[in-house]
């Protein structure tokens, strides 16, 4: 039984959430579909205008497809690795050392670790000497130094390698988590049955982790939909390496252009919403 | 068989060089960092952090000058005391305001509760970029932007939909009898708010106030949109991101500069990590 309250009571507790959502997030949303209909100054409607150029412009058409680039291996890497590691680190003893190491750049800020990459890759031209460690590895190995940033494709791959290196603890701490709630009868009984441990992984062990996998892939893929840290600070789109948020955050203050920043988001939000709802949902299950 | 699932799939020496291997390449780049921080500017351009190595011991080799040169003229001291205030209020506000609207989803009843928790849960879908927009022309009117003080309301905006579910969840699952034996005893909603819900969901809230801690330490976007330019009130995101471009290759400050921001969170991430994965456990991120 809950407390039946009078009417004042449950206004004073849940009202200013309720406010917060209606100003920070129902209102400002609407407002944007809205302005995504008008001009860069938001005075007259355009029509399909601003979803014209999301469609067709080369430089949105580039960042849709790094945009894939990073949804194909971004998340396939963090939850394929997570998934590897939190199988592999339960079969040690510093169990919580590898842990707490590889989940570490999770508590830094992502502006942090794109400066310790940048590190990483720096180059220099060959014959000096380089003080990035990746470009130092290819000379000792008689090969030339690499733009790790410069050359594109190649960029798109290293910046996603930063991603994973960020990402890949948070997805390995929650699939351990439920990889060790996995009941130890199961897998027995399957070992009586005679099954092999690779019959055992795809038949017991992923359909048992299936509720977390499906969190973990899609809040995965929707930090990447939304990626935009790690670009804005190791390139900031040049070169090759935009993507759908950085080309938001340059419409909406580099040229100043509110239609088209807010097609792009609108865009953004239909892409998210399905993986959103997923996601929600199965938490939402969780819960009850 | 207890803990040892998969045992035969891997000898035990491939398991330990594969988990031994991922810490090496976890460590080395945050290590490279902290070394070259500690290195005169002409020897980082001169030669690589790992050539330390060969000669660790001698302590002549490392300064603190590049950290002396980053807090005094490099606007790192400002900017660590903007990230620890907007930080700090942004956490409070978010925690305490889904707080209540948690407590009175879970325990009140009254018509349109399923309604309004659900309205709230839903706003996880809306990508704050779907926001800013108008956030901003409202805040350009009501002369918020550039103020810690909307930064905060911001921060608990965009945080609300994820605190009140993991709060929910937690209050939910309290025992229904110690509420009615308060209320028999005649205390009022707020006592059992403060006095009951509020102590018994101590592990809870440590975890969410973690949480938002880091993440709005953390944040980028939200302060760039929303502080603007305006140098004075830039937090240690904003602060390094402009270093990168224009200290550009002066490694030594910027090495030293990206350590400073990583040492709060650092610290509180190592102190309290059992809270922090609890409050990840607890469900995912929302950005």
């Amino acid at each position: 039984m809950k407390r039946r309250a009078g009417r004042l009571t449950p206004i004073l507790y849940v009202g200013p959430a309720v406010l917060f959502m209606v100003v920070y997030q129902l209102y400002p949303a609407i407002h944007t579909i809205i302005l995504s209909f008008m001009d860069r100054r938001s005075e007259t409607f355009v029509g399909l205008d601003n979803y014209r150029y999301v469609f067709t412009s080369s430089t949105m058409l580039r960042a849709f497809r790094n945009n894939l680039l990073w949804v194909v291996f971004f998340t396939a890497g963090t939850v394929g690795f997570g998934l590897l590691l939190a199988i592999l680190v339960d079969r040690v003893k510093y169990e919580s050392l590898a842990k707490s190491v590889i989940f570490m750049p999770m508590a830094v800020s992502f502006v942090g670790a794109g400066v310790v990459w940048k590190f990483m890759y720096n180059y220099r031209p060959p014959g000096a000497n380089q003080i990035g460690l990746l470009n130092q590895i290819l000379v000792v190995l008689g090969l030339e130094p690499k733009g790790w940033l410069l050359e594109s494709p190649l960029n798109n791959f290293a910046l996603i390698a930063v991603g994973l290196w960020i990402w890949t603890g948070y997805c390995m701490v929650i699939l351990s988590a439920a990889y060790k709630g996995i009941p130890a009868e199961l897998l027995e009984a399957g070992q009586v049955d005679g099954a092999n441990d690779l019959q055992l992984f795809w038949h017991v062990i992923i359909p048992e982790m299936k509720p977390s996998l499906t969190v973990v892939v899609t809040t995965m893929l929707v930090n990447v939909l939304k990626i935009f840290d790690i670009i804005y600070v190791m390139t900031n789109g040049n070169y090759g390496t935009e993507v759908i948020a950085n080309r938001m955050y340059k419409e909406m203050f580099q040229f100043a252009n509110t239609g088209r920043a807010s097609a792009i988001a609108v865009v953004l939000f239909l892409i998210i919403i399905p993986v959103m709802y997923a996601n929600v949902r199965e938490k939402l299950k969780g819960e009850s | 068989m207890g803990r040892s699932k998969l045992k035969r799939m891997m000898p035990r020496i491939a398991i330990n060089a594969l988990v031994i291997f991922a810490m090496v390449i976890w460590i080395i780049p945050t290590l490279g960092l902290f070394v070259t921080s500690f290195r005169s500017a002409s020897d980082v351009a001169s030669t690589g952090w790992w050539t330390v190595l060969t000669s660790p011991l001698k302590f002549t080799q490392f300064t603190i000058e590049n950290y002396q040169t980053v807090l005094s003229t490099g606007g790192m001291s400002t900017s660590f005391r903007n990230s620890f205030t907007i930080t700090i209020g942004g956490t409070f506000l978010s925690v305490f305001v889904a707080a209540l609207a948690a407590f009175g989803l879970s325990r009140l009843n009254f018509g349109g509760r399923t309604f309004f928790y659900g309205l709230i849960v839903m706003m996880m879908v809306v990508p704050t970029q779907m926001t800013f927009v108008p956030v901003l022309r409202l805040y350009n009117k009501l002369s918020l932007s550039g103020t810690f003080f909307g930064l905060w309301l911001v921060h608990t905006g965009y945080g609300l939909p994820f605190a009140v579910f993991m709060l929910h969840n937690f209050f939910d699952s309290l025992p229904d009898d110690l509420f009615e034996a308060a209320y028999i005893d005649g205390a009022s909603v707020w006592t059992t708010f403060v006095r009951l819900a509020i102590p018994l969901s101590v592990p809870a809230i440590a975890s969410l106030v973690i949480f938002q801690f880091l993440f709005i330490w953390n944040d980028l976007l939200v302060a760039l949109i929303y502080l603007g330019g305006h140098e004075s009130v830039a937090p240690l995101t904003v602060r390094l991101s402009s270093l990168v471009g224009s200290f550009g290759q002066s490694w030594h400050l910027l090495t030293a500069a990206a350590f400073v921001s990583m040492f709060v969170p650092l610290i509180v991430f190592f102190s309290l990590q059992k809270y922090f994965v609890r409050g990840i456990l607890g469900g995912a991120v929302k950005g």
